[in-house]
């Protein structure tokens, strides 16, 4: 028996509303299609912060942090950035409750010299604006800007070089972290690919480190981000993440959070269509022709300004992989729902938020991010749509960038993706040359802009569902540029790409559709009389 | 490999060409002298604005006109003065990893300014440049006539300059650098393959937004 989050819809099915970028759009999808809807959220925690200072008393597999603190050492706390969760969740933000459990432990201590880094590896970095209402007025206050700061990979002497792990890659970390006598990684673990060893091995790193498993092959080796003991992404950031944890002193905490990403006001974006009241029906047609009619700008400032009522499910600290194993229980509990069988076609709504464009607008190379990395690979098992299938993706598809954040993108992606789409050649023959540029290097350091490089580890991350998935189809891009540099193909309705679709799939298509947003995942397992299954 | 070619004056440097200039008027050999240069200057300092305004060429010439009658030597004492009391206090914070992450990716550092070759001089020496194409005075008998050697160094004339060192020195424009903080630099960006405009002024940022080129901030 299907699980209730999964829906076959039948003639007398009403149409589907889905994400187009900071759109909804009313979509019919054929009967028989099965449409995967988010779990609804699990209960949070009622007092968070007891929560943390239980989980640091009562570490797993560690001492209790205050049995290692001591007046006169030196402790950095490393934060995870704002590319999660998505969209920011209210204040107080989880990592606020953290950090302030930490500093009452590091007063009641004598514990001064104190340094938080925000561990942005090479995403853009943090306002002020953003650092504080992430962290608290506390904090902030206390500490910015001179022990309150961004990590900065390209910063001379600001790394320094630990060794090499066993397989030979090389790990280079922020210096300041790696010679403290404690360090403290306060993590916020949204997706199964967030946390464990990523944390401080990819967070506090440099290039050096970050090359050795932000590649093609790497990737392309990866069967999901989102299973981590099947993904060689994963295994290498273990690898290295052990390598760091034998050399330092380093206590993590983890956090995970339900997906309450709607305020009840608009919780039925993430039900079944049929299943809606008579209100939520007429908010829900509100909803699409208010969005229709109101400019781009303001959606994007609308959806930006609204913050997430997400709550904490729960915190769990000291020893590494324990604590992340804790984690991975949780947000698997509250993402994964499971499905049989893998879909000839996948529809997959790209809504107008991802890690990388907080405070932007989606641009094209991270709508391949959305469609070929990040929804492909919200799966555990198998992916969703069969190889060789077809993924039907709405959204826009503008050719818009925001400058400031993403000037290495617009160079990658008018100049670089329509010579070659071949990630191999991008990475050999380019790459070195935009890590090596100072004008984006300083953009990066000092402006808004995310690293030089990290246009690349956006197209590599695409890898792995660019050599799985046959075909790519936009309905409802503005421009027919756009999709074609990114090698795929447009349709004006749902109707026209699935009548595309069905010309290279099998006589009567199955047709799996993930009803994004509220975050889903699914768990696919084989159907029963199927030749994996056997 | 590569080049990249800064202007100075308001990109890495918070000066214009009026600071050392002043610098230069007001440290004559007595008072007397200084007051009167500077007395001059500022009689002019209209008709200065309108050139500016027209033609960054002849503001350059009007402006350099001021230093007749010093001698080389004097400059050239009151040049790293220049250096330490007026240029260095206002270098921006991020000028120095800025043209060291060009000098490590292999690329020739040259300046390209308005200012005078040897203002430029010290500064170049202290970040590294390899060549400075800058503004020179024509000298008679060791003493400034007020007139600059040609070619004058503003405008497309940066550009035309940039154009002659990348041949002779055997790189792609195309795959060159620029860095530019004015308006009146726009030739010198539109040659290069990778122009960036550093906290550029109102026009030249709106035509960076047109042309998505880069825009780079340098004080923080």
């Amino acid at each position: 028996m299907a699980h209730p989050c999964v829906v076959t819809l039948d003639h007398t099915s009403r149409p589907r509303v889905l994400f187009s970028g900071d759109q909804l759009v009313e979509v019919d999808l054929p009967a028989g299609t099965r449409v995967v809807y988010p779990k609804p959220p699990m209960a949070g925690l009622r007092d968070p912060d007891a929560a943390i200072r239980y989980a640091v008393n009562h570490p797993l597999g560690a001492e209790p942090l205050y049995s290692k603190l001591r007046p006169g050492m030196s402790v950095t706390v490393a934060i995870d950035d704002l590319s999660m969760p998505l969209p920011q969740m209210r204040k107080p933000d989880v990592r606020q409750r953290m950090c302030e459990v930490l500093l009452d432990l590091f007063d009641d201590h004598g514990v001064t010299d104190i340094h938080w880094i925000i561990a942005t590896a090479f995403h853009r970095p943090m306002t002020e604006a953003e650092v504080k209402r992430m962290v608290g007025d506390r904090v902030h206050g206390r500490f910015w800007p001179e022990k309150l700061y961004n990590h900065d990979a390209e910063k001379p002497g600001g790394l320094v070089l630990l060794g090499e792990t066993a397989s030979g890659m090389p790990v280079e970390l922020n210096r300041r972290a790696a010679e403290s006598d404690l360090l403290i990684y306060v993590n916020l673990t949204f997706v199964p690919m967030n946390g464990g060893h990523k944390s401080v091995g990819t967070g506090l790193a440099g290039y050096r480190t970050l090359k050795a498993h932000h590649n093609p092959n790497t990737i392309r080796a990866t069967k999901s981000y989102m299973q981590p003991e099947t993904s060689t992404l994963s295994k290498k950031m273990e690898e290295i993440g052990k390598f760091i944890d034998d050399k330092l002193d380093v206590f993590h905490i983890e956090s995970t959070l339900n997906n309450r990403m709607f305020d009840s006001t608009l919780e039925f974006l993430g039900k079944n269509e049929d299943e809606l009241t008579g209100t939520e029906r007429a908010a829900m047609k509100a909803l699409v022709k208010t969005l229709e009619w109101t400019p781009q700008p303001l959606r994007q400032a609308i959806f930006e300004k609204v913050p997430a009522p997400y709550e904490v499910t729960g915190v769990w600290a000291g020893e590494c992989e324990e604590v992340h194993e804790q984690a991975l229980k949780k947000v698997t509990q509250q993402l994964v729902v499971p499905i049989e069988g893998q879909a000839d076609i996948a529809v997959f709504p790209v809504p107008y938020i991802s890690p990388y464009n907080v405070g932007a607008y989606l641009n094209p190379l991270l709508l391949s991010v959305q469609i070929e990395g990040y929804l492909f690979n919200l799966h555990r098992g198998m992916p969703v749509v069969k190889k060789g299938g077809t993924v039907i993706a709405l959204h826009p598809a503008s050719d818009k960038f925001d400058r400031d954040q993403h000037a290495p993108y617009v160079e990658f992606f008018h100049e670089l993706l329509p010579q070659t789409r071949d990630a191999m050649e991008l990475h050999k023959k380019h790459e070195k040359r935009f890590s090596q540029n100072a004008g984006y290097i300083q953009m990066y350091r000092t402006g808004k802009g995310y690293h030089p490089v990290h246009p690349f580890y956006m197209w590599y991350w695409g890898e792995n569902g660019r050599q799985h998935i046959g075909r790519v189809i936009i309905v409802g891009a503005d421009n027919e540029y756009v999709p074609k540099v990114l090698g795929y193909e447009t349709a004006k309705t749902m109707d026209e790409a699935l009548r595309m679709a069905r010309e290279t799939a099998p006589e009567d298509p199955s047709i799996t559709c993930m009803h994004m947003c509220p975050l889903v995942m699914a768990e696919v397992t084989p159907e029963p009389d199927s030749a994996e299954a056997k | 490999m590569g080049v990249a070619y800064f202007d100075v004056d308001g990109t890495l440097v918070g000066t214009n060409l009026l600071h050392p200039t002043w610098w230069f008027l007001s440290n004559q050999q007595s008072p007397l002298a200084s007051a009167r240069r500077v007395g001059r200057a500022f009689l002019r300092g209209p008709s200065m604005a309108m050139a500016e305004v027209k033609d960054r060429r002849l503001f350059n010439e009007m402006l350099y006109a001021q230093y007749k009658g010093m001698s080389q030597d004097r400059l050239a004492t009151l040049a790293e003065e220049v250096f330490e009391e007026v240029v260095i206090p206002r270098m921006y914070a991020g000028s120095v990893d800025l043209v060291r992450k060009c000098k490590d990716a292999g690329q020739d550092v040259v300046f390209v300014t308005g200012s005078l070759d040897i203002t430029m001089a010290p500064l170049a020496r202290h970040l590294g440049a390899d060549r400075v194409i800058a503004n020179r005075l024509e000298m008679k008998h060791g003493v400034a006539t007020g007139k600059l050697k040609r070619p004058v160094v503003a405008g497309p004339t940066k550009a035309r300059l940039m154009s002659d060192d990348a041949r002779e020195h055997g790189h792609d424009l195309a795959e060159a650098f620029a860095y530019s903080d004015s308006y009146s630099d726009v030739p010198m960006l539109s040659i290069v393959g990778h122009p960036y405009c550093v906290h550029p002024d109102r026009k030249l940022a709106r035509l960076a937004r047109a042309y998505s080129w880069p825009i780079l901030d340098l004080r923080a």
